[in-house]
């Protein structure tokens, strides 16, 4: 049996059937995890004998009559959500010694759900990076192309979900870290609407831009696992105190009369042109489906991504103050004094890409720099933001590439910051106007996945993932693997 | 905007960052490259445009004001470096 290769769907199906029970299915996980993980660095944790102990009481509960949808499946977090007596080092030499003392509400509602936890994900340091090069841990290869990089940030989520290491598995998106590594590695991955899920006990980058989301081969079970992850949450000032919909329910509606736009910023100079006929095929699939597609413009896309080099370096210079060698973290060896303290265990602590990052937010908000960079990318937020609402008065949805090249190799873009930056044009929007957005597998190129972004107006995750879905039963993209050591693809 | 060294001491010192001093160059370069790459953002005018701090606008909503954690001090002193009775200790501040 080939447990690895089925939906989060089918082996919900199986263990209800009892074909097969939690703990065989988190043993066969295992194993395989053991088998390529080396080759593939995805996990910077396995919490083997703590997941077969969750697989032990999930089995229990189904012999109950009290298993709900995702008991005893397997999920996989991103190395950023906090996990009670687990290491959670967000890919940082920083937090290289921290075992959270708490769950993330994020954790504890899947541990609530009956998910079991077989580890926790490499990342890019503190979620900072399109490659997943920049972890402490090394970085995570791309199960496509052992050469090639995840994307990032959550890279090693992706390659954990496409390598069949799980069926499920958590992310975090601040300008594009699920939907990116998500189409490099040729799986589905939903950044939901700010506010969707609860940011209590993940580990803060750019609090105005973070959000957590689900990473899966389908959208049908990523929206198994976000309905698990979403909602209200008083730990969270700024989570959205809304209904969560079931998901589960509109993912088959009807897509005829479906108002697509095509913002005509997201097909133009630097896409590669490879990607952009595997998104037209998609788009061609999408109108068999009924599907009008509309051409509409957002003028200011181009100046996306530089308002959000200004907003996520200024926010995580002042979220990352806190990692001062004195209460958790990396401290030097023999401090002076205080400050020799405070600045050899940041200068030892944090990876390159950080310290650029907060010296950029250091420079932003200094005094006499403020209005020139901070003040401006926030206008500019605005503009963008509007340039959406704009778009969405003529259509439902917006589609595009997510990202304007396949999968590069490692080593190609490390020593450029803003090449490595520009890998994000087409997700950064989102997250400055605080939209959900989903990728999903469109095809390949030069063999290697292409991913289709979808992004709606807020709230719209039910319609992103029905699109999704749909174009999931007219395709089988979302189905194909790629050749692990000693398989078949 | 180009920065030279002097200006990446100063940024590392506002935040506490002790870099090696070989390093300085490539953090000069890269800082650059970075400023000069936002600084596109000047091309558009946004005069009187009301900056967007949160993309909801929400207002920050407020809790009772009420005891609603247990005291879990030891248990998240586990993790600080040098902990003693209950204190974190750092490097003598006062003579």
């Amino acid at each position: 049996m080939t447990l690895h290769s089925l939906s989060a769907r089918e082996l919900a199906a199986g263990l209800e059937a009892g074909n097969f029970s939690s703990l065989e299915l988190t043993r066969a996980l295992l194993d395989r995890i053991e088998r390529l993980n080396p080759g593939l660095n995805a996990l910077i944790t396995v919490t083997a004998e703590q997941a077969l102990q969750e697989a032990g009481a999930a089995d229990r509960r189904r012999a109950r009559g009290e298993a709900g949808p995702l008991t005893g499946l397997p999920v996989i977090h991103k190395d950023l959500f906090c996990t009670e007596g687990v290491l959670t080092s967000c890919g940082s030499k920083m937090l290289a010694n921290f075992i959270a003392p708490y769950d993330a509400t994020v954790v504890s509602r899947c541990r609530e759900a009956g998910l079991v936890m077989l580890g926790k994900a490499n990342m890019d340091e503190f979620a900072m990076g399109s490659s997943n090069e920049n972890s402490h841990f090394g970085p995570v290869r791309n199960p496509w192309d052992a050469t090639r990089v995840p994307g990032g940030s959550s890279g090693g989520s992706a390659a954990a979900v496409a390598a069949g290491l799980t069926p499920l598995a958590t992310g975090t998106d601040t300008g594009g870290s699920i939907r990116q590594p998500a189409a490099l590695c040729g799986i589905t991955g939903i950044k939901p609407t700010y506010g969707r899920v609860s940011r209590y006990g993940l580990v803060a980058f750019a609090s105005s831009l973070d959000q957590a989301g689900a990473m899966a081969r389908s959208a049908a079970d990523a929206a198994w696992l976000l309905q698990a992850m979403a909602g209200f949450d008083e730990r969270d000032s700024t989570a959205a105190d809304t209904p969560v919909p079931d998901y589960t329910t509109t993912l088959e509606d009807d897509l005829r009369g479906l108002r697509l736009g095509l913002p005509e910023e997201y097909f133009g100079d630097g896409l590669d042109a490879g990607v952009h006929a595997v998104v037209e095929q998609a788009l061609d699939a999408l109108r068999n489906l009924g599907v009008e597609t509309v051409p509409v413009s957002l003028p200011r896309t181009e100046l996306a991504v530089p308002a959000y080099y200004v907003v996520a370096p200024a926010e995580a210079s002042s979220n990352l103050a806190r990692y001062d060698g004195v209460r958790y973290g990396h401290r030097c060896e023999n401090p002076r004094d205080l400050m020799d303290l405070y600045t050899r265990s940041r200068g030892e602590g944090f990876g390159r890409e950080v310290q650029r990052r907060i010296m950029v937010g250091t420079y932003v908000l200094s005094a006499g720099y403020y209005d020139a960079y901070y003040l401006k990318a926030q206008q500019i937020r605005r503009l963008i933001r509007d340039d959406f609402q704009r778009a969405f008065e003529s259509v439902d949805l917006l589609a595009s590439p997510t990202t304007p090249s396949v999968a590069f190799r490692l080593g190609e873009k490390v020593d450029d910051p803003v090449t490595m930056y520009l890998n994000d044009i087409y997700t950064t929007a989102a997250n400055l106007a605080g939209l959900p957005g989903i990728s999903l597998p469109a095809g390949f190129h030069q063999k290697l996945p292409v991913g289709l972004q979808l992004m709606g107006n807020y709230f719209s995750e039910p319609r992103l993932l029905n699109v999704a879905h749909r174009f999931q039963q007219a395709t089988d993209w979302h189905s194909r693997r790629p050749a692990m050591a000693g398989e078949e693809a | 905007m180009s920065l030279d060294a002097d200006d990446v001491a100063r940024i590392a010192l506002l935040a506490r960052l002790g870099l090696q001093e070989a390093d300085v160059p490539a953090y000069s370069r890269d800082l650059s490259a970075i400023l000069e790459f936002v600084e596109t953002m000047n091309r558009v005018d946004t005069i009187g445009v009301e900056p967007l701090a949160h993309p909801l606008e929400m207002s920050q909503r407020l809790r009772v004001d009420a005891v609603t954690e247990t005291d879990r001090r030891a248990h998240f002193q586990a993790n600080a470096p040098e902990a003693s009775d209950g204190l974190y200790l750092v490097p003598k501040v006062i003579e």
